[in-house]
């Protein structure tokens, strides 16, 4: 998986298919580079996912949780007709913006 | 019957399969024809039911599960069945957000998922027997008949 830290922003490049199956390895990986990169601002990169279940959406929402309590923000770019949809479906939209292009 | 088809997939309940499973049942269903987000809506509800039996049916212990798929016409019928612990309460685990395992991020929306995807869904379980999850979906549903207008 990869990861970017700019100061107190994070950007987690999703993987092709986000499933049960790595949403684990996500997860784990992306709360260490909170925690100890005094992490504020959450991007979800979806440039390459094709493929997304309810365990993305539970990734999305666990580390909503982390990052409301610490007052930061979250956002999803370059996410495909397909993954807007998933994304919409869960109600996630509410809690992050979707964005066209990253600024 | 002439356009029937029907396989079996049996399996090792590990999360490394999970992309094995959907993948192949969308392999399976190609002769229906279906758009791209037909495939999609199918291996979004195949991920899902085959990760309920992983996390909840067997609790990440290797056991097996099996996928039935028949297509009959245009329709898909789809079994996923484990064998693991079952579920007490059917109506609630169906409920939207509902989840017996928050602190693994589960987002409670494995079956909402699959009742959106699919056509229909029905929930058979047992506590101690286990779970089949069957699902039904017609490809073509709702698809604009071009072929019909004049020229």
């Amino acid at each position: 998986m990869k990861y970017q830290v700019q100061e107190n922003c994070l950007t987690v490049f999703l993987p092709n298919e986000l499933d049960h199956h790595n949403a684990e390895e996500i997860r784990k990986e992306s709360d260490h580079l909170i925690e100890h990169n005094h992490i504020r601002y959450v991007i979800f990169d979806f440039k390459e996912t094709n493929f997304m279940d309810s365990s993305g959406i539970g990734v999305i929402m666990g580390r909503y949780k982390r990052i409301y309590l610490l007052g930061g923000e979250m956002c999803a770019v370059h996410a495909n007709e397909r993954m807007r949809k998933i994304l919409t479906m869960s109600g996630v939209t509410k809690i992050m913006q979707i964005y066209e292009e990253e600024e | 019957m002439e356009h029937t088809n029907e396989m079996q997939l049996i399996f090792d309940s590990r999360s490394s399969n999970e992309s094995f499973a959907r993948v192949t049942v969308a392999a399976f269903m190609t002769s229906l024809n279906p758009t791209v987000e037909e495939v999609s809506d199918v291996k979004t509800a195949v991920s899902e039911a085959v990760t309920n039996a992983i996390i909840h049916g067997y609790e990440n212990e290797v056991h097996s599960i099996c996928i039935r798929c028949r297509t009959e016409g245009k329709t898909l019928y789809l079994e996923v069945e484990d064998t693991g612990r079952g579920i007490e309460d059917v109506k609630q685990a169906m409920e939207p957000l509902f989840t017996t395992k928050p602190e693994l991020d589960r987002s409670g929306m494995g079956f909402s998922f699959m009742e959106a995807f699919m056509d229909r869904l029905e929930v058979l379980s047992a506590p101690g027997k286990g779970t089949t999850v069957r699902m039904e979906k017609t490809i073509g549903k709702g698809r604009r008949l071009w072929t019909t207008q004049s020229l």
